[in-house]
């Protein structure tokens, strides 16, 4: 099979192409870096999901998580308009991680499966928010100066917001391909009876993985609040399908083992790159989510069949996937 | 539970664990709930509740189905949208109500066809080919509906939404109760039913003994189209317009009902009457949080910790008593 991470980039040129034939104002440099500053949201939140679905778990209170730190941090420069940027920055990684952590715990210890223990978060997350902040709006002239300009400030030519996004996702590619504890992520997702003779712990890595996946959505809470300098009960919501459908484009399998950094890298961009050049190609935005939603449907169609074995088969040897997300993460019985 | 004159103990013996749970949940949400508002235990009042949560109710019986298949369907929500933008467009044509109900059910069956063929055909977790539909539904519906909204409904239509028996009984929880009956007896009495039951335990142990697993999942996924179908027309009979953000979210609920009336997320167990309990408990939950004036997305908030209590409480137990035994942690 070749590999898909090219195969899709190609893809994704030829799409500017054909964006650049009808619209030609859309593949000019300066609004490609406008759409490179929108999808770095995106991207950090896929390299999130990357860690949950890699070890069969999925993670759908990204979004919810993402409001939640927006609105605290919202809230917090009101109250503290002193603080640097940086301080921010931090803050929203701990609080996205600490929100992670919560699932982590439903999901690794407690054993609740990880789509419903998400499924949960997500509207409890959101709750939290309303009761947070009263179910009123924050908005841009009662945040601190350095916390909305932070995303578009640039360093060495480049907006912090794509610096950030890359630190993300550099880390994220090093953490999994150089470290054990990443290999490790593969191996639980590919075969975890298999992980557990090779002395790795299942719920170590599922804890990790949950964590890591509300970190990244924290750092991406604060991104998108400062960058929109809008803070409310709603935001984001619905974004949770966007990264999952990225996920699916970028060729992470679903049962877990399966998927890379540059995949869903690559995904992302494909996925903003549509919603983005709509207006510009004269598509109604109101079809978004209809796009959005066939796309997934293609990219699952084209994943199942390169999945699929060769040759054919009257009656399968195994069951051809395990239920994802759906089963508690046990540790197999030795 | 024929319980012929038994005593209440008994029939709560021969319960299922989970029910009897259930019923002493249920017997706490409303002691409570009657304490905290004087309004609650009012007959009419309790009978209008239920059609805060009769939609979902009927879309929550397929959906059980599914889930005990080892399967799960989070468009409903999605479906329900479109059918009832099927509706609108249908009754904006000039068509009678017998006739727009009628194109409501079939978008239902055919969004839930749709559903059962990709799964079937394509060999993937329903999960992913639901969130994929979930989004591609809404979608139709948010490019037809815009930011318009369809209000011109057949009379007869409106009417039925508002129709009671006995002035107390609103026709829709009627409804909800004469399917959930059907539902209970196919799945529990009859050989369909365990074959359900078969899939969800193993499905490849079900095929090899003869079993058209496709075949079934196929069908309940229409099935569950089909009362989507129905859930819309009643949605759509008692709001009388139709936005794009009609039942939006509403899937966590449905799935919130299954999984708290006891059917295992992992396919192969669960019953009809835990679904219907877990819907009677959280339509009281909710009527009561409503009473006392707590806003939506807090109420929604105690569901969420509701949901996912109810699968850790019981694991915890396990867990907390496995440690006793051996002394130390796993």
């Amino acid at each position: 099979m070749p590999r898909r991470e090219p195969a899709l980039a190609i893809l994704l040129v030829l799409l500017l192409v054909v964006i650049g034939l009808r619209a030609p104002a859309y593949v000019t440099a300066g609004n490609l870096v406008n759409v490179l500053i929108d999808s770095s949201v995106l991207c950090i939140l896929v390299v999130g999901q990357l860690f949950a679905l890699l070890i069969r778990g999925i993670d759908l209170s990204t979004a919810a998580n993402l409001a939640f730190v927006g609105m605290f941090l919202a809230l917090l420069s009101q109250a503290h308009p002193e603080l640097p940027a940086i301080a921010y920055l931090l803050l929203a990684a701990l609080a996205g991680l600490f929100l992670g952590a919560i699932n982590a715990v439903f999901i690794a210890i407690v054993g609740v499966p990880a789509i419903i223990c998400t499924l949960g978060t997500m509207v409890i997350y959101r709750g939290m928010i309303f009761l947070l902040s009263d179910g009123a709006w924050v908005s841009s002239h009662e945040m601190s100066q350095p916390f909305q300009t932070f995303p578009l400030e640039s360093w060495l030519g480049v907006p912090n917001i794509v610096l950030v996004a890359v630190l993300v996702a550099l880390s994220a590619w090093l953490f999994l391909r150089f470290t054990s504890t990443g290999r490790a992520f593969y191996a639980v997702g590919s075969s975890p009876l298999a992980a557990t003779f090779a002395g790795i712990s299942i719920r170590r890595t599922t804890l990790l993985g949950f964590i890591l996946s509300g970190l990244c959505s924290g750092i991406a809470g604060y991104l998108w609040t400062a960058r929109y300098a809008i803070a409310f009960t709603q935001a984001g919501q619905g974004l949770e399908f966007a990264v999952i459908a990225a996920c699916f484009i970028g060729g992470v399998a679903v049962s877990g083992g399966r998927g890379s950094i540059a995949g869903v890298l690559v995904g992302a961009l494909f996925i903003s790159v549509v919603q983005t050049a709509l207006p510009f190609v004269r598509v109604s935005p109101f079809v978004q989510t209809a796009i959005s939603g066939t796309i997934i449907l293609i990219a699952v169609a084209v994943n199942s069949r390169a999945e699929r074995p060769r040759g054919r088969q009257i009656l399968e040897v195994e069951e051809r996937r395990p239920a994802p997300a759906l089963m508690p993460i046990e540790e197999p019985s030795k | 539970m024929s319980g012929s004159g038994a005593s209440p103990l008994a029939i709560l013996r021969r319960l299922p664990a989970w029910e009897s749970v259930l019923i002493v949940l249920l017997a706490a949400v409303v002691i409570l709930n009657s304490q905290l508002s004087p309004y609650f235990l009012d007959v009419s009042n309790l009978f209008d509740s239920t059609l805060n949560f009769d939609e979902k109710a009927m879309i929550a019986l397929p959906l059980a189905l599914v889930i005990i298949t080892g399967q799960i369907d989070v468009s409903v929500a999605s479906i329900v949208s479109v059918c009832a933008v099927a509706m609108g467009l249908a009754s904006n044509a000039g068509a009678d109500g017998t006739l727009v109900v009628a194109v409501g059910l079939a978008t239902g069956l055919v969004a839930g066809l749709i559903n059962g063929l990709l799964v079937v055909g394509l060999g993937v977790h329903s999960i992913v080919v639901t969130i994929g539909t979930l989004s591609l539904y809404r979608g139709i519906t948010e490019a037809i509906v815009q930011d318009g909204a369809f209000t011109k409904f057949p009379k007869p239509m409106l009417a039925l939404g508002r129709a009671y028996l006995f002035n107390v009984v609103p026709f829709e929880t009627l409804c909800w109760l004469v399917i959930a009956a059907i539902f209970a007896v196919v799945l529990h009495l009859t050989i369909a039913g365990r074959r359900i039951f078969a899939i969800g335990n193993n499905a490849q142990a079900a095929r090899y003994s003869g079993i058209a697993v496709d075949r079934y999942k196929v069908a309940l996924f229409a099935l569950t189209g089909l009362l989507c179908g129905l859930a819309a027309a009643f949605l759509v009979c008692r709001l009388g317009s139709v936005r794009q953000s009609i039942a939006e979210g509403s899937e966590l609920q449905v799935v919130t009902i299954v999984v708290l009336g006891g059917v295992s997320i992992a396919g192969g167990t669960g019953t009809i009457a835990g679904v219907v309990l877990s819907t009677l408990l959280i339509g009281a939950l909710t009527y009561g949080l409503n009473l006392v004036n707590i806003p939506g997305l807090v109420v929604d908030l105690c569901l969420g910790i509701l949901l996912i209590a109810s699968i850790s409480v019981p694991r915890a137990i396990r867990l907390i008593a496995l440690w006793r035994r051996i002394g130390q942690p796993t």
